[in-house]
């Protein structure tokens, strides 16, 4: 079914959420695919379902109808042994384990494989920690002494640990200031390029929207209404794109696209 | 051998041995235990200065490389032949490996000093717990002068919770502990044909010491545990923060309604769970050695005065109290993090229980000539 450039695959997909009278349709018969490579970002309104598009991708939870299918297998199986190696997911909060230091949080998913040896795994997690531009010296911090950009970053490395092709972000940038956001983008930008991957993000920020995003798809009506390179979706007529892009907001987050002629 | 398995081919070129790297170096091959073995079998029989060829690989990724790095002591191998992404992969894995600095073990004086600090932790903790009674005490003191902005419905809601659900499991355990005592005690009076003395043992014993103690018991576990994991999320979501910047006191709106809750709930679960042991007493002893209710009824007041109520009903609100105060004490003492909620909790259920069992020595101690 998949031709190999799909690594992610959404068919007639519905979600139904019960309600009192009747059921609440969040999904209505969406289809999505993302290729290989590509930075695709998940726009729509509050309660659009970008965040349950995301979560049924990552197979926390189920369609009413319809299939998934990420890097060709049924999402219920990422939940498998060694499901770090396949997606990695940037949680919005980070969802860092509390009670563990950063260096036994990026290492957790390696750990958790119980057939390497401790030595090769501190270096590979010591390796992560710098790649997302963090010193050794953070490696025994506990989440708890973490700023906030901080945490992102550390989540990111965890994330990453295993090298998955496939990394899901959710609201990357919310809650950072526009300096870390920038370097955080920065970081995304460059490991996207150096690595490879491909990413799937939810995002509200037009900054990190425009940035990062080889492709936009806008979740509208219930479903994909469109899905294309950036300056396609801003020439798409419907009130929510207008809205959402050519706001007051908008305007000055599509400088950078004038600006910076988009690259991959 | 699969195709991906990570394995090694050695190769004679004319500038020396060299070694083509096959297979996926990756971590989710490694996932595979057999795999990670293929690994470092390949790399043990490379001979040492061989050249390496990671051309033909199916991947490597960070693990992969850094499994080699490190196989090649830290360092770049005398002859390298890799694809310019391998190669990218392999500098990154370099330029990042680093050794941490070492923790350094502990010196004398770094003890001696941990130990002074455990001690300021200590007194800390009386130091907290005192302010907490104190505030209770002006708390009351206000509530007396304003019983109309009382938080009335935490109190009826934390009575619910923490009396009428309590109702079911407390019942049980005492009767069932009415009816093994009585079971027991009754093997012993009939060999000295002591029969109706039982009514004399259940009445005290029950009334006094078990039933309250039993109830407190039950409380500490279900409730104060309940308390201190309530207030320590409430610390992990910034919800205590957050109560503080709109000026509302922790302990008028937190602590105060679970102590009253608590204060008027205990003596009243204290009662029933009494009430169910002696009712289990009863059926063994009638089933046990043909003492009838009718008789147990008749004899308990004069077994057991009724002095033993009230001093069992004051003591369950002392329990009540200290239950609440407790576990509002660690709740509130819980870091914003899972492994601190979890000591938290503990700590609580095991400081409360001992307090009831202390306070219950001291009540025995105090009250000695009272009731018996």
């Amino acid at each position: 079914m998949t031709d190999g450039r799909n690594v992610i695959e959404i068919r007639g997909l519905w979600t139904e959420f019960p309600g009192a009278t009747r059921n609440f349709v969040v999904h209505q018969d969406l289809d999505l695919d993302v290729q290989r490579g590509e930075v695709l970002s998940l726009v729509g309104g509050s309660g659009t379902g970008k965040t349950v598009l995301l979560r049924q991708i990552l197979g926390l939870e189920s369609p009413s109808r319809g299939r998934i299918s990420v890097l060709g297998q049924a999402p219920a199986s990422l939940g498998e042994r060694g499901a770090a190696s396949r997606v990695g997911m940037l949680f919005q909060h980070g969802a860092l384990f509390s009670a563990f230091s950063v260096l036994d949080n990026i290492a957790f998913p390696l750990r958790e494989l119980k057939t390497l040896p401790p030595e090769l795994i501190r270096d590979a997690a010591l390796v992560k920690l710098q790649m997302v531009g963090l010193g050794p010296e953070h490696a025994d911090k506990m989440p708890a002494d973490l700023s906030g950009g901080m945490i992102k970053r550390v989540a990111l490395a965890r994330a990453l640990i295993m090298d998955p092709p496939l990394l899901l972000l959710d609201e990357p940038t919310a809650g950072l200031d526009p300096d870390s956001s920038d370097s955080f983008v920065t970081l995304l930008r460059s490991l996207h390029r150096d690595l490879g991957l491909t990413v799937v993000m939810v995002t509200h920020d037009l900054d990190t929207l425009f940035e990062l995003s080889t492709r936009i798809a806008v979740l509208a009506d219930r479903k994909v209404i469109v899905n294309g390179p950036p300056k396609q979706v801003i020439a798409f007529q419907h009130p929510f794109i207008h809205h959402f892009f050519l706001g007051e907001r908008g305007q000055r987050a599509m400088e950078l696209l004038r600006e910076y002629p988009f690259a991959v | 051998m699969e195709p991906s398995t990570p394995r090694t081919e050695k190769q004679d070129a004319a500038g020396g041995a060299s070694l083509r790297v096959l297979g996926a170096w990756t971590a989710g091959r490694f996932a595979d235990a057999r795999m990670y073995r293929s690994a470092v079998a390949a790399l043990a029989d490379a001979p040492p200065g061989a050249g390496w060829d990671l051309r033909d690989a199916q991947q490597i990724d960070h693990l992969g490389a850094q499994l080699l790095w490190n196989h090649w002591g830290r360092q770049w191998p005398r002859q390298l032949d890799a694809e310019p992404g391998q190669r990218a992969v392999l500098e990154r894995v370099a330029q990042f490996t680093v050794d941490l600095p070492p923790r350094g073990r502990l010196t004398w004086a770094e003890r001696y000093l941990g130990l002074g600090a455990a001690v300021v932790r200590a007194g800390r903790h009386v130091r907290g717990f005192v302010r907490l009674t104190g505030q209770l005490m002006i708390d009351m003191g206000r509530l007396a002068r304003v019983p109309h902005n009382g938080p009335w419905r935490d109190v009826s809601g934390h009575l619910y919770r923490i009396g009428a659900t309590a109702l079911p499991i407390t019942a049980l355990v005492g009767f069932l502990i009415g009816v093994v005592l009585a079971y027991l005690t009754s093997q012993q009076l009939k060999q000295f044909g002591a029969d109706a003395y039982i009514v004399n043992i259940l009445g005290v014993s029950l009334i006094r010491e078990l039933g309250p103690m039993l109830a407190a018991i039950l409380i500490a576990g279900r409730s104060g545990s309940a308390i201190t994991a309530q207030i320590g999320v409430m610390r992990v979501t910034d919800e205590l923060d957050a109560m503080r910047v709109m000026g509302i006191s922790h302990s008028w709106r937190l602590v105060m309604p679970r102590a009253m809750a608590l204060a008027i709930a205990m003596p009243l679960i204290s009662v029933w769970t009494t009430l169910a042991a002696l009712g289990g007493g009863m059926l063994s002893a009638d089933l046990s050695m043909g003492i009838t209710p009718q008789y147990f009824f008749n004899a308990l007041p004069a077994a057991a005065s009724i002095n033993n109520l009230y001093l069992a009903t004051a003591k369950s609100v002392v329990f009540g109290v200290m239950i609440a105060l407790i576990g509002c004490h660690y709740g509130l003492r819980v870091k914003p993090n899972t492994q601190s909620l979890g000591e938290g909790t503990t700590a609580s259920v095991v400081t409360s229980i001992t307090a009831v069992i202390l306070i219950d020595a001291l009540f025995a101690v105090l009250f000695k000539d009272v009731g018996v």
